[in-house]
């Protein structure tokens, strides 16, 4: 028999308990919140969690390091590039590799890329639980074409699985100058109408100011982190203090907030997304050529492969456009140099048996990435904070335990606490600033 | 009725059609989101890659003004009765869709915590693999739907006095 | 560095003996202290020169050929400083209890009960432990490592496709 809630035990006389049940209309997945109340205003709430528990740190076990990044895309799913460059970078400082340059900076593209379209995707769920519709158009046609760069760039609008230990799968695509400077014209048009809609909009005031107000200390009590912490005042970001891949080569300004209420929350979005823009103007031209691609002549791989059998095949090898990424012209600049954590090169895996016998044993089970016994915990900025991978080896193919800091927790966790004694429209605009991604929370 | 069973014949199944056609061009859906999907299912209802030119713009936030039941998303243990309580609010006539990998079978996770599929727990008519799949895979799954609702026997008063 | 033996020169003297070992692998300073002596640890890094005002991290490791069998890490965060400490300890396998830091850091509540739920590490003094993530009836603790990944309890019957 499941024990009744503590807000059960707990309810007043002449309360009503209502369930702000598990199947949210908002699409922010699924979340419970017990709300005793005395006509519209909340005595006391709680929270259960869990629905979406799809079991990613046991499955992790289960996995090699290699395979387990996909189930990393679909932890905060809507910024899928940042997950894996946390993975990434935890697994690099575990194994003591670095990254070439190249990759460094398309890593950094792809990461800003993700933090705008998880921006917009939040503001536009919290303007629409609001009742500003529009906005929530707006912010989806901008994140579209967003979400194009990314598709051309990594093949899949969003669970990209593209950022791979010791580098990224592939290199840019050619047209990627066009596609982001007009992923960034349509941006800043979307940002400078949802300015003019809900910045001096009574109605989104009335519903935001002083609503779900937070203080500092006790932010940092909860363990906020990431936009949440900003909009109290205190300017703390993964990127500026423990600076990861780049990101210390660019310009950019932390914005913070005053008050901590909802509205500032969406104020450090905004501007946050101006400053991503920004980052991404600076990193575009660093990418002085388009990206190499192999040259047209060349050796079907049946025929090298046939011809390697005598002797080793030098000349190059015509690749299929599936396998891009793999060519050996392009790896020296986006994979690592380290042979043993990185896939090879086609070419050698058609042509030596060196490398093939590499090919092989990066899938083996029991072969492939296998780092030193010991544990690491690493963090990047996720969209709503500090995203940290805590992994445990112990020197076989697969984690012993791979633990995920998800900067979801203590912002749902405090939620109670926010909205206590508010009334029940005020849940709303406070759950949708707050950003709460499942994926990162329920893990 | 009295009619020749031939023209009795005639006037149900144009009757049949004519049902048919209209609900299958006016869906209210009601999106049971929980995970990634959702994102995807967001970007199909919003203007690049619009649902409402099918019919399928009204969401309605509850079940029990929907004919239509997208079930978006991982299914956990732990959600399947929400499902299974949300499905048997909605009324008849209602279709399932199950949005997603992790809807039609799990998908990645195959593990202590998610149900093998929302067929486990509720009828399902149309699958969208993907993970997550592309909006133009939504839209598609939208138009076998709508051959779906044509083609089937709509339940409708008459029949059921003439049968029962 | 200078600023990491001031903290650690500080736990020795208001708390002595509680920390077993030291070290710093990958440029992370992670020490393991005396399972006992948690709460007053926690307290003297809150309140101490080092200043960590936050707790980023709570989580359990399982270790079943160990005879301290659960590994307790916990991730603290000084803004001040911008520094990170791993506290570890280890608590035995049969009943695994430990202080909860519920008065200390609001957010030990919520990651106490998950470690509860995934790992079944009893916190002492926490007001409400009750299951984060899986339901109530669910039997067993799932990231444990004797728990098989496949093992499924459904919370209603299913149906068959």
């Amino acid at each position: 028999m499941t024990r009744p809630f503590r807000i059960q035990q707990n309810a007043r006389e002449g309360s009503l308990l209502v369930n702000m049940g598990p199947s949210h209309p908002a699409t922010h997945g699924a979340v419970r919140i017990m709300l005793e109340l005395d006509g519209e205003r909340i005595l006391n709430s709680e929270i259960e969690v869990g629905y979406l528990h799809r079991a990613f740190e046991k499955t992790c076990e289960n996995r090699t390091y290699f395979n387990l990044l996909i189930y990393t895309d679909r932890l905060n799913y809507v910024s899928p590039l940042i997950n894996n460059h946390g993975y990434a970078l935890a697994m690099e400082k575990l194994l003591g590799i670095d990254v070439p340059e190249r990759a460094k900076l398309i890593r950094v593209l792809l990461s800003e890329l993700s933090r705008v379209s998880d921006h917009l995707t939040c503001l536009a769920a919290m303007a629409m639980e609001c009742g500003a519709f529009t906005v929530f158009l707006y912010n989806m046609k901008a994140r579209e074409f967003l979400w194009d760069v990314i598709e051309q760039t990594t093949g899949a609008r969003m669970t990209t699985n593209f950022i791979r230990i010791g580098g990224v799968r592939a290199d840019l695509h050619p047209g990627f100058k066009e596609a982001t400077a007009a992923g960034l014209r349509e941006t800043r048009a979307v940002l400078k109408d949802v300015h003019g809609l809900l910045d001096k909009n009574k109605i989104f005031l009335s519903r935001t100011r002083d609503v779900g107000v937070m203080s500092r200390e006790n932010a940092l009590n909860w363990g906020w982190t990431g936009p949440a912490l900003r909009s109290t005042g205190i300017a703390y970001d993964v990127r500026k203090a423990f600076p990861f891949g780049a990101y210390d080569r660019f310009e950019f300004e932390v914005p913070v907030g005053e008050r901590g209420d909802n509205f500032d929350r969406y104020m450090v979005r905004m501007r946050e997304m101006e400053q991503s823009l920004r980052i991404i103007e600076q990193v575009v031209p660093l990418f002085e050529r388009s990206c190499p691609r192999v040259a047209a002549a060349g050796l079907e791989p049946a025929a090298a492969v046939k011809a390697s059998r005598s002797r080793r095949q030098e000349a190059t090898v015509k690749l299929s456009p599936n396998l891009e990424g793999a060519e050996r012209s392009v790896q020296s600049e986006i994979l690592s140099s380290d042979r043993r954590y990185v896939m090879p090169a086609k070419e050698e895996a058609y042509t030596s048996i060196e490398g093939l016998i590499a090919h092989f044993k990066y899938f083996m089970t029991g072969h492939g990435i296998r780092p030193p016994k010991g544990d690491v915990y690493s963090a990047v900025e996720g969209g709503n904070g500090e995203l940290g991978y805590y992994i445990v080896s112990d020197g076989t193919d697969r984690p012993y335990r791979l633990h995920l800091r998800g900067p979801c927790l203590p912002l749902l966790a405090s939620l109670e606490e926010l909205i206590r004694g508010r009334l029940v429209a005020d849940i709303i605009p406070t759950f949708g600033s707050m950003n709460i991604i499942l994926g990162e929370l329920d893990r | 009725m009295g009619l020749n069973p031939f023209q009795a014949a005639w006037f149900t199944t144009t009757l049949n059609s004519m049902l048919g056609w209209g609900r299958k061009y006016s869906v209210f859906h009601y999106p049971y989101v929980t995970a990634c999907c959702g994102m995807e299912y967001m970007s199909a209802a919003c203007a690049h890659f619009d649902i409402d030119r099918f019919g399928f713009g009204w969401t309605r936030f509850t079940p029990r003004q929907s004919d239509l039941l997208l079930v978006v998303g991982t299914i956990c243990q732990k959600q399947a009765p929400i499902l299974r309580t949300v499905y048997e609010q909605m009324c008849e006539p209602k279709w399932v869709i199950a949005f997603g990998a992790c809807a039609v079978s799990g998908g990645i996770y195959d593990n202590y915590a998610v149900v093998q599929g929302v067929d486990r727990v509720i009828p399902v008519d149309v699958f969208i693999p993907g993970c997550p799949p592309r909006p133009e895979m939504v839209l598609d799954s939208l138009v076998k739907l709508q051959k779906k609702i044509q083609k089937t026997d709509q339940d409708w008063r008459w029949k059921k006095k003439a049968t029962s | 560095m200078e600023e990491k033996s001031d903290v650690l020169s500080d736990l020795a003297a208001r708390v002595p003996g509680a920390v077993l070992e030291t070290s710093a692998p990958l440029g992370d300073l992670t020490i393991v202290i005396r399972p006992e002596s948690l709460f007053e640890v926690a307290a003297a890094l809150k309140d101490g020169p080092g200043g960590f005002a936050t707790l980023l991290d709570l989580t359990c490791v399982d270790f079943p050929d160990r005879p301290d069998r659960f590994e307790m890490v916990y991730h603290f965060f000084a803004l001040s400083g911008l520094r990170r400490l791993r506290v570890k300890l280890r608590l035995p396998a049969s009943e695994p209890a430990v202080a909860s830091l519920t008065p200390l850091w609001k957010i030990a509540d919520w990651m106490e009960r998950e470690a509860y739920d995934l790992f079944g590490v009893t916190f002492i003094g926490h007001p409400y432990l009750r299951r984060l993530f899986m339901n109530e009836e669910f039997v067993g603790h799932p990231l444990r490592k004797d728990y098989p990944w496949r093992k499924r309890q459904p919370v209603i019957p299913l149906r068959t496709p």
